[in-house]
This record gives structure tokens, sequence and C-alpha cells, in this order.
């Protein structure tokens, strides 16, 4: 019976000063709110870029122009390249490997009548899709012949399809970028956005059509052909680390490196920028919410103010508890039930309101947030040991009055 | 085996004000015996209140001995004395001291929660109360909902919900105009005859102790006469307009 009155007792006292009570559990709320919805979008980035690493497997190794190089003191920097003959070599060369696929991209205005978009076109060879996990919805994807031919073939990203072609089927139709056209003869599967980067916004043609037709100077440094990148996939997890020694030791052939010095190109495995980008987003997601949770411990010094400002002004009601009867700890249990109702009460519109701003921000298309359960019952458990942490000094104090002089207080 | 109700014993009662010392209480004995309805009065300052006080189990004497119903209360600890409180001792006050947001009823079931009891029980004892005070119409108003003396009858019934051994009333009618404040004295000297209440009258009025059978009339912190009343005044009887 003493539980269920304290808590209506509490409960009332909250409700009959509605004002004062909403902004004494604002701190805990917003505290709340800020953890769930920050761990929830930090969540979401993270898994977003776990899985779009993971979708381009996880044997892949990439090949991209280095840094830039300091050639001699005063000089000035150069532009670095990996290129098709480094291409032809690698393929020659490289053992335990699945495929190698070379590609280069540039961004153009496409057009087909009205419809037009800006987006990244790739030159790519047969193995680039399949490499890059790409499935083909419609059509076919890019293969030998239309290399050799220098055929004016596109296959387009499922985005790139709705964009250009919003009424009608893609397949054997033209597209235009800088005055070239293509044939659309393939469409892709969506590989479903996962945050920053669209990879169904994408427009793939022959590697070597591209050199001939479309790319023209860009792709051109020093007479030779360029790559964006080259992508080689390991032929098992077991030998990523053998074909980027290999990779490594080819492109400094192919590159004419005296020992000593630096490379001019990176070769980054995929496994290890996961790993790297995985703790880095858990790293920052751990920081948001940490600084979330200050908000909590102001919010918890805040009811701890209230608190004692309610013990002041209640010294008559606590000295007449205490002369009918009522012992320390009732009056310690009392206070404490009034802290845990606003922090619990706050705990749970914050958890309401965090989860809101995910869904908002979600359904705003900016980042797919996830509510965690952990994060929802972390700070929740946090906001109940806020009220019960800031709510023992003010019931102590109120347990520790003297009943007489508590009744003749004015 | 002592069989008075109350035997107060050279108790003293000194209070550290910095450097200085007060005695409110300097040797104060006597007894109550079960049934009595007795006033303690005194100008303020006598250590009427101290006295009320430790009577009431709220504070403990400096010195001397306090036995309550065969039970030494002056050895016992906070926990030990709310639970005394809770279930001998009935106070009424002058501010009538009603929780605000809880209706009557809940105020009287107030004394009950602390003693473990269950709801139903707790609402039979408390409508009980109530009816004795006569304001079984009225247990679901608010405090802002009555008048004074309907208040003051609230705060008795309260008192009386445990089945105190005592009731000690601190000038309650002291906030009470003078024909409520008869009212509120009928209903003292009707426990009194009726049920055989023992209580304890605090004030400084002296028109008001002699509604009562005995009078300890106390100053500088010493019984200064302890005698007793016997025409105690009708409640109702017009105060005198010389005072007594």
């Amino acid at each position: 019976m003493l539980i269920t009155q304290n808590i209506l007792t509490a409960l009332r006292g909250l409700m009959s000063n509605k004002l004062r009570s909403a902004l004494t559990i604002l701190g805990i709320v917003i505290g709340v709110a800020a953890v769930v919805a920050l761990m929830a979008i930090g969540n979401g980035a993270t898994s977003s870029i776990t899985n779009r690493i993971a979708s381009n497997g996880s044997n892949l190794l990439n090949i991209q122009a280095g840094r830039q190089q300091r050639p001699a003191p005063g000089a000035e920097f150069s532009q670095t390249y990996v290129t098709y003959a480094d291409y032809q070599a690698l393929s020659q060369t490289l053992t335990n490997v699945a495929g190698i696929s070379p590609a280069f991209q540039s961004n153009y205005t496409v057009t087909h009548y009205a419809q037009s978009e800006n987006t990244g076109v790739t030159g790519v060879t047969e193995s680039y899709l399949n490499l890059h996990t790409y499935q083909i919805a419609q059509g076919r994807g890019i293969n030998a012949a239309d290399r050799k031919q220098e055929n004016q073939v596109a296959v387009i990203g499922a985005t790139t399809a709705q964009n250009l072609f919003p009424n009608s089927d893609p397949l054997g139709q033209t597209i235009i970028a800088n005055h070239v056209s293509f044939t659309v003869v393939g469409v892709l599967q969506s590989k479903g956005s996962t945050g920053f980067i669209n990879e169904d916004d994408v427009i793939f043609i022959p590697l070597e059509t591209g050199y001939s037709k479309l790319f023209g100077a860009n792709a051109i440094h020093n007479g030779q052909r360029v790559l964006s990148a080259i992508a080689v996939s390991a032929s098992s997890a077991d030998t990523v680390d053998t074909v980027s020694a290999q990779i490594e030791f080819v492109m400094r052939h192919q590159h004419k490196l005296a020992p000593g010095v630096a490379d001019d190109f990176r070769v980054s495995n995929q496994a290890a920028l996961l790993s790297t980008l995985s703790s880095v987003t858990s790293t920052l997601t751990t920081f948001l919410g940490a600084i979330a949770a200050l908000s909590l411990l102001v919010g918890g010094i805040g009811i701890m103010n209230i608190t004692l400002v309610s013990v002041t002004e209640r010294t008559r009601e606590i000295g007449l508890r205490k002369a009918v009867g009522a012992r320390k700890d009732h009056i310690l249990f009392q206070f404490l039930v009034e802290t845990m109702t606003l922090s619990i009460s706050g705990g749970v519109i914050g958890i309401i309101l965090g989860a809101a701003i995910a869904w908002a921000v979600t359904h705003l298309n900016l980042i797919t947030a996830q509510v965690t359960i952990s994060s929802v019952i972390l700070s929740f458990f946090f906001a109940v040991a806020i009220g019960l942490f800031f709510g023992i000094y003010p019931a102590y104090r109120a347990a520790n009055l003297h009943p007489m002089e508590a009744l003749r207080s004015e | 085996m002592n069989t008075s109700l109350i035997d107060i014993q050279e108790m003293t009662k000194v209070f550290n004000m910095g450097e200085i010392e007060v005695h409110a209480l300097a040797g104060v004995s006597f007894h109550i015996e079960k049934g009595e309805m007795v006033a303690i009065m005194g100008p303020s300052g006598s250590g009427k209140s101290t006295l009320m006080s430790i009577v009431g189990c709220l504070d403990v004497p400096t010195s001397g001995s306090y036995i309550l119903e065969n039970n030494p209360v002056e050895k016992m600890n906070d926990t030990q004395l709310a639970d005394v409180r809770g279930h001998k001792i009935g106070f009424v006050f002058q501010q009538f001291n009603l929780l605000p947001r809880a209706s009557a009823l809940e105020n009287v079931m107030l004394p009950l929660t602390y003693t473990g009891l269950s709801a139903h029980a707790s609402r039979e004892k408390a409508l009980h109360a109530l009816e004795i005070v006569g304001l079984n119409d009225r247990i679901h108003h608010h405090p802002n909902e009555l008048s004074g003396g309907q208040q003051q009858r609230v705060a008795i019934a309260r008192a009386l919900v445990n089945d105190p051994s005592i009731l000690i009333a601190d000038e309650p009618t002291g906030a009470l105009d003078s024909k409520t404040g008869a009212e509120i004295m009928e209903l003292f000297q009707s426990l009194h005859q009726e049920y055989g209440q023992t209580i304890i009258l605090v004030t400084h009025d002296p028109f008001i102790a002699h509604h009562t059978d005995r009078i300890i009339h106390l100053a500088d912190g010493h019984v200064i006469s302890d005698v007793p009343n016997p025409n105690p005044i009708k409640a109702g009887t017009p105060r005198p307009d010389d005072e007594i």
C-alpha cells in the first residue's frame, strides 16, 4: 500500500505542477533522446559503410594512384597515375586471382531526349560487374566483343534507369554523353542505397570504347592510357596478402621505382578498410553518445535542484508525516520515488523522442538510422540511475529533518 | 510496577544554541493516568512546546526518564520513536497540517500507510474516525473545500485513526474563531467523556485550559502548579469578559 501511495503522491505532485515538472525532466528528455538518436545514426552509418564494403567482396584489392610525389626539393608536385599498361602487366603475372578489372571513370551530363542527369560514366571490362557484385536485371552486361569492337553500348544502374527512362523501357534506347551516343544493352539490379554513395546511379561502357570515343585527353597522360583504379579479386581470403605483395612488386617494377623510393600507388585491402572504418565509426558513435550522456548528467542536477526546493517547500509536510509515524526510510523512499518518477518519465519521453528523430532522419533519406535495443536499455537505466543518484541527497536531507523543527517551519 | 500511562521524572532538555545552552526543561516530573484530560499551560518560552514534543515522542529528553505505557521512551532510537508515534500518539496542530492535494479520507488514512495496514482496512478505520468527528458527508472534499472547523475535524480524525493512547492537541483552537473553537472543544470533551480518550491539551490560553480536568502550569522549564480542575468549563460557554 505504501508503494502505490508513494507513487500516487509523487504523480499527483508532478501533475499539479506541470510546467515545473516538464522543465525539470527536460534535461533528462534531451539527454536520453540525444543518446538514442545519436547512437541510432552512428550505428546506421557504421552498418551502411560495412554493407557497402562487404557488398563489394571483402577479398577485393583496389589499386589507385598514390600520393603526389615530391620529385626534388623545390620542384612541383606531380600527379601519379595507374595505367592501362599496369593492368596488362598485372593480368599477365598475378596468380591466385579470381578476377582483375580496370576502370576509368569520369563525370558527364547524360541525356535521353528531355531527361538528363549528371553522373559518372565508367569504362570497364567484362569482369567488372561480377567483381563488384552487380546483378543484371534486364539485357546483358559488357562483354569482350564490345571492347574489341569498341561498341557504343552502355549498361546502366537502377537509379539511372529511373532518372533517364521514367516511363519507358531503357533497353535498346539511346543515351548521349558529351555528344557521343550509346545504346542501352543492360539494366542492373539495385544494390540498395546504403548511404554516402549511390551505387545504383552508374553508367558502364566498354573501357576501349571510352578511350577511343568518350574520355579523350582526360584518359591520356604522357601518351599512356590511364585508369582510375584496378580492382583485383584474390581467389580466397587467405591469398589476399600474397596477391597484395605481388601487386606491389609488379607495380614498382612497372613504375621503375628504385629501392627506397616510396610507392606512387596505393593498394587498399577492403577487409582492412572495413575494420578501420568500423573502428572509426564505432569510436565516433561512442564519442557522440558520451557527449549526449553529459546532458543526462546536467538533467540529473536539474532534478536534484528541484527536489531540494521541493524538500524545503514541503518541510511541514515531512514533519507531519513523521509526527504520524513515518520512519526515516519512509521519507527517504517517498522522495526517491518522486525523483525516480521524474527521471523514468523523462527517460521514456526521451526514448520516444530519440526514436522519432531517428525515424525522421531515415525518412528524410539523410541516413538509415538504426535504433538499437542496447542504446534504449542503456539510456533508460542511465536515466534511472541519474534519478537515484541525484535523488538520494535531497531525500536524505528530508529523511533527517527533525520532526519538531520541520513541523514548526513556516 | 508503575501503572500510569505517562510517567515523567526529573526530565530536562537542553538546547545548544551556539555557545549558549538553553534549558528548555529544567527538571519536570508528573504522571498522567489513562483517561485523563489535561491541559499543559504556560506562556511562550515556558517549555510547553518542548515538553509536548517529548511527550509526543518527536524528541528525546537530555536527562530524566519518560515511561509511556511501561516502555522507557528516553532510550529509544529514531525508528522506535517513529513506531511509537504511529501507534500510540495522535497529534492535532494549530494549523491543521493537512495535505492539500489529498481528500479528507486520504488525509485521515495517512498514518495507516506507515503501519502496513491493508488499503481496505485503512479505509474502514478512516471512515469510522471521520464518523466520530461528524464529517462522514465530506470524505472526498479536499482541505481547500472545507471550513477551518471542518479541517480541524479532519485533523482530529487523523489523530484518532490509530486508536492512540494519547491525543496531543497543540493550540487546537488557535486558528479558529471562538464559535468554531467552541465546537472543537466540545468534540474533545465528548471524545474524553464518551470514549475515555486520554487528551493532553497544550495552550497558552487559560480559558481553553479550563475546559480540562487538570491543569499543569509551566514556566521557565519548571512545573509551577499541577492542580485538578473539578468544574471544567462546558464547551460553548461564552468566554468571560475579564480573563480568568
